[in-house]
């Protein structure tokens, strides 16, 4: 069988010594960021990526994407002891888990975190696994002007599953893809935007974009107002889950390992939604939905299965589309970038010892997990002790040295700053760094590819709804962005989002 | 996220519309001085043009919409000092990392950032400026390679 053979391949690299050790460095470090508030694996990634620039394609992104699944996993040991979403897709966790800890049962809470997510861990790159190819082979036939429009339709999206004002996340898109010009134009080599700065003609590079946005913006933030954390619940207790414990979270956790492994899919920050899709979900079909937010052990399955299976299965339009699903995954196509690959349909034909040993790492990874998350609880329980007085500088070392270590180019540096203080502001105002963020990584290939669709068309734009697989996403798209400003559709929005704002 | 007192109506949707027309009528006729070029032959000017026309119309839409909704959330604090101590340290570091080396100017960004936190002191942040220099120099320049002196020519290193 064709899938056998490939997932030989895949045990083989991911089973190499150097691709394990890395994994486990990608999942201990996405753990660490995923437990502390304040610091997330967008900003964590981006500041890791330029020295994963020495390292093989394969074992650059088993890791990176070992920070981002391993945040998932951290992110709920904070949701329950302190009551603090550690990552926002654990935010939902929070609420029931954390009635749990008081009640003396943090430990069945965080064993089910963990087991819910393993199971969907699993389920989710056995899903990436199946279909990930035969959409790459879809997608072969694509040429410029379906291109186009998957890219709006990508960006389309991100607004409909952003909170927010939908204007400012699509003003957002527009100003990421403006600041996505800068630099030397492709077709003529004309600089633009660079101020006749030598430094500015290769562009802003995106990892300074990301760390400013998602790692500078966030410690202004936190700065805001200063409060001291405490940790409320020391003791975690016993983390064996009881026969009924484990009657009760089976269902759960199916249901949100299939709720999370089909909103994973969209672009847009799937996972946060799954969270809370399959949190409502459950409270809707229990048969006690009074014991929801006071310690339901469902509360803690279902939400912690759905944002795993997510993060799993949101890799499967970058790796058969080349279309970037959310921040983290417009940072993975930046990380493939660099080593000379165009992520797309053609990463599974040309490169299978990369797409098959990432899937396969990413088994591996869960599994890693589990044995890094229940029996080291006491370790990220001590973690989230380090005052935030320290941990933020030692974020700022980092960006600064991350920025520099892209291309030991000052102006890298300075553009951390810029986008920190811009990202800050622009998130005060209402405005997502998300589709900012998106727009910029995939704005030159919108450009590059509108414009190659324009010669191909010799000038005519009707091209792009002409050709029925480019009409009819241009049509998705125009769908999503009704739901996204449509008035009636909004206000359900808000409720589902509400439940963060607590 | 903290909901703060509310001030005055939908500022944030005033400002930020602005922020945008700005930006986008910036972008917008920075463009023109690009080449055009036609639709079978777009130039460097005309995608950046368009965005920044849509962007402009954005920033006026969210204005009017700030002026019709006349309710928001307040801004809120600010946290002027912390900007400009995390900014000041970030670009210190930058303009001065190859010239005096990575141990002074990270030292010195790292210390400077740190007061950010109405809680540090003098001492404290001496202390944490020296600890994340160690920690960073071990890390990315004993353990990463990267390449970067640890004291610049500046310094005669």
């Amino acid at each position: 069988m064709d899938l056998l053979a490939n997932l030989q391949l895949g045990f083989a690299t991911a089973l190499s010594l150097e691709n394990l050790f890395y994994g486990f460095i990608g999942v201990l470090l996405g753990t660490m960021v995923g437990v502390l508030p304040g610091i997330g694996p967008t900003a964590t990634i981006a500041m890791l990526l330029p020295i994963t620039f020495n390292f093989p394609a394969v074992t650059a992104l088993i890791m990176l994407a070992g920070i981002y699944y391993g945040a998932q996993y951290g992110g709920s040991t904070t949701a329950v002891l302190l009551n603090l979403p550690g990552e926002s897709s654990s935010a939902v966790t929070a609420i029931d888990g954390h009635q749990m800890a008081r009640k003396g049962r943090a430990g069945p809470a965080l064993a089910t975190a963990a087991l819910g997510s393993f199971v969907a861990g699993t389920v989710g790159t056995l899903i990436l696994a199946l279909f990930a190819p035969p959409l790459a082979r879809i997608a072969l036939q694509f040429g410029p002007p379906e291109y186009f429009s998957l890219v709006v339709l990508g960006l389309i999206f991100s607004i409909a599953l952003a909170r927010g004002s939908a204007i400012k996340a699509l003003a957002m898109i527009a100003l990421g893809i403006l600041f996505g010009t800068v630099g030397q134009d492709t077709y003529t080599a004309t600089p633009r935007f660079t101020f006749d700065t030598r430094e500015l003609y290769s562009g802003i590079n995106f990892v300074s974009v990301a760390v400013g946005m998602f790692g500078i913006a966030e410690i202004l933030r936190n700065l805001e107002d200063e409060k001291t954390r405490t940790v409320m619940v020391k003791a975690v207790g016993r983390l064996l889950l009881s026969r009924e414990d484990l009657r009760r979270i089976v269902g759960p956790v199916l249901r949100g390992t299939a709720l999370g492994s089909a909103l994973g899919v969209l672009p847009g920050g799937g996972h946060i939604l799954a969270s809370f899709a399959s949190y409502s979900f459950e409270k809707r079909m229990s048969k006690h939905p009074e014991e929801f937010g006071n310690g339901a052990i469902e509360g803690v399955a279902a939400p912690e299965s759905a944002n795993n299976a997510a993060a799993q299965t949101s890799f499967i339009p970058l790796l058969t589309l080349g279309l970037p699903a959310h921040p983290v995954m417009a940072l993975m196509a930046g990380a493939i970038i660099i080593q000379g690959i165009t992520p797309g349909p053609n990463v599974i034909v040309d490169q299978p010892a990369l797409f098959w040993g990432l899937v396969v790492s990413m088994w591996i990874g869960n599994v890693m997990l589990v044995l890094l998350n229940l029996p080291l609880i006491g370790i990220w329980v001590k973690l989230l002790t380090i005052p935030y007085r320290i941990l933020f500088p030692a974020i700022i070392a980092f960006a600064s040295i991350g920025g520099l270590a892209i291309n030991l180019n000052p102006y890298d540096v300075f553009a951390v700053a810029f986008f920190g203080v811009l990202g800050y502001f622009l998130v005060k105002l209402g405005a997502e760094p998300a589709p900012f963020l998106l727009g910029f990584v995939l704005g030159p290939l919108l450009e590059q590819h509108l414009r190659r669709a324009m010669i191909i068309a010799q000038g005519d734009p009707t091209i792009f709804v002409t050709r029925p697989i480019s009409l009819t996403l241009l049509v998705l798209a125009a769908i999503a962005l009704a739901v996204a400003v449509l008035p009636s559709i909004r206000r359900k929005r808000e409720v589902v989002f509400q439940a963060e704002e607590d | 996220m903290s909901l703060h007192p509310r001030l005055r109506p939908a500022l944030r949707d005033l400002l930020s519309g602005l922020v945008f027309l700005v930006l986008g009528l910036a972008f917008a006729i920075g463009a023109t001085s690009y080449e055009l070029g036609t639709p079978a032959r777009m130039g460097p000017g005309a995608f950046p043009f368009v965005l920044g026309g849509l962007l402009t119309v954005f920033g006026a839409t969210v204005i009017v919409k700030g002026f019709l909704a006349g309710d928001g959330e307040a801004i809120g604090p600010v946290p002027w000092r912390a900007i400009a101590l995390i900014l000041g340290g970030i670009l210190f570091f930058g303009a001065t990392v190859r010239g005096l080396g990575i141990v002074p100017s990270l030292f010195v960004a790292v210390f400077l950032s740190a007061f950010a936190s109405q809680q540090t002191r003098v001492v404290a942040a001496l202390a944490i400026a020296t600890g994340l220099t160690v920690l960073c120099v071990l890390i990315f320049v004993v353990a990463l390679q990267l390449r970067l002196p640890l004291l610049g020519p500046w310094l005669g290193g």
